[in-house]
């Protein structure tokens, strides 16, 4: 009885997940055209509400090119690889007060863990296409997302000091007793992560690994159709992952005035945190390569280390 | 059936479970719906229309395998410091010392690896 609700569960939040990253996907072009004085996709259906949809329909209709000096067996497994990890995540993840999965004593390892394998098939992609753009595309994407995991690991040991505890439920709990979100308490805390998060995804102004001034599309330039399209679904879902874990770490999970039902609040702060990114990729230029590796290791780090000092003497002072 | 204290793990094993499902079943049923007529010139690989020079696998900068190492002290570290971090509060004042000395070591780490410019790149 209980894997069958497990199974049940498991299907409604994929079901979920594919309707929000398409409305995700129109929403990002909507968002971006009206801060660009254009209306954004408006031909499919009313206010362009199928056009995702209709893209999608198209992809799946695309033929099927593996190029023939690919390496195959690694060129299929790729899409797969980069895709289960950033959907795994959501096992763990707490909706509400009764609305939860996996219910992990050690959430937020399982969730730092799970999510870098993501980073092994932007490389398994990128080295098998055997073209020079992916490949040039994927380790540069590779030394991007590795170089700001570290902050983005090392900020969100600050509200684990805090908590003393990595389960996703205990750190709303938590917010909930001191009756104020982590964000106040860990704001340094929430500027590296935010800012790590960007190139984590590879999302502007951090999106150099398909910079496609000089790369064409990076790692899956070989990739066409619906192994195209899992790479950028791998993209969108774990950007809602990534944005689900700063609402659980910062916004304060579920919590909000009574008159919403928990889940709604957790989707409203979701929201918004994506609704920034977007923004952001309408606002700021694409950022140097070199800037952006130093800039990662040479302040973020230093910033983030300086938070977890900060944090574990204040912890140990008031006991 | 009661899964007992595994279910947590059941979520993260039906879930993987599904997330393979979704892009082999989509694939396949996608075969019945695309095109399928590939001949040399459409699997040859893409080099903005002219024919590939050379292997693809080009050397590339020294700086990446220095962030590799980098990144895999920094992650070690990062492991380490967590059953720190959620210990802290039952560890006190003596947990922390040993915790700030260590950050203290991997700072100055940082600091060399910056002075000898493995974080330059170019």
């Amino acid at each position: 009885m209980e894997l069958v609700y497990i199974i049940l569960y498991a299907v409604i939040t994929l079901a979920v997940l594919l309707g929000a990253v398409t409305y995700a996907i129109l929403f990002e072009r909507k968002v971006i055209g009206y801060m660009q004085l254009r209306p954004g996709p408006n031909r499919h259906g009313p206010w362009g509400m199928l056009q995702t949809v209709a893209d999608v329909m198209k992809l799946l209709m695309k033929e099927d090119i593996i190029p023939k000096n690919a390496d195959k067996k690694v060129f299929i497994l790729a899409p797969i690889i980069a895709f289960v990890p950033s959907f795994a995540i959501f096992a763990s993840i707490s909706w509400s007060d009764n609305i939860y999965g996996a219910d992990l004593n050690i959430g937020l390892l399982y969730f730092i863990g799970i999510s870098s394998i993501t980073t092994l098939g932007v490389l398994m992609g990128g080295w098998s296409s055997n073209n020079k753009y992916s490949l040039l595309g994927a380790i540069r994407g590779v030394a991007q997302v590795i170089s700001y995991e570290i902050p983005l690991v090392l900020s969100v040991l600050g509200v684990v000091i805090l908590v003393g505890s990595l389960n996703f439920r205990d750190i709303v709990y938590y917010q909930e007793s001191i009756g104020m979100w982590l964000i106040i308490p860990q704001f340094l805390a929430f500027v590296v992560y935010m800012i790590s998060a960007i190139a984590e995804l590879n999302r502007s102004p951090f999106d150099l690994p398909e910079a496609e001034s000089e790369l064409v599309s990076g790692y899956h330039t070989e990739y066409s159709g619906f192994r195209f399209a899992f790479f950028m679904l791998a993209e969108y879902v774990y950007a809602y992952a990534i944005a689900a874990l700063a609402t659980t770490l910062f916004l304060g999970g579920w919590l909000g005035p009574a008159f919403l039902p928990g889940i709604v609040w957790f989707f409203l702060k979701m929201s918004v945190i994506v609704f920034f990114w977007f923004w952001l990729r309408a606002t700021l230029p694409r950022a140097r390569v070199d800037n952006l590796m130093r800039f990662g290791w040479k302040v973020l780090i230093p910033l983030a280390l300086l938070n977890i000092v900060i944090t574990s003497i204040i912890k140990v002072w008031m006991g | 059936m009661d899964l007992g204290v595994y279910s947590d793990y059941i979520y993260i094993v039906v879930f993987i479970l599904l997330g393979v499902a979704l892009p082999v079943g989509a694939l396949t049923f996608g075969r019945l719906l695309r095109p399928n007529n590939p001949y040399d010139r459409k699997l040859s690989t893409y080099e903005s229309g002219i024919d590939p020079v050379g292997d693809a696998q080009v050397r590339y900068h020294v700086a990446y395998y220095l962030v590799a190492l980098e990144f895999v002290i920094f992650d070690i570290e990062t492991v380490f410091l967590y059953p720190w971090a959620l210990a802290l509060g039952e560890l006190g004042w003596v947990g922390l010392n040993g915790g700030l000395i260590f950050i203290a070591i991997l700072a100055l780490g940082l600091a060399y690896s910056w002075k000898k410019k493995v974080l330059q790149w170019n």
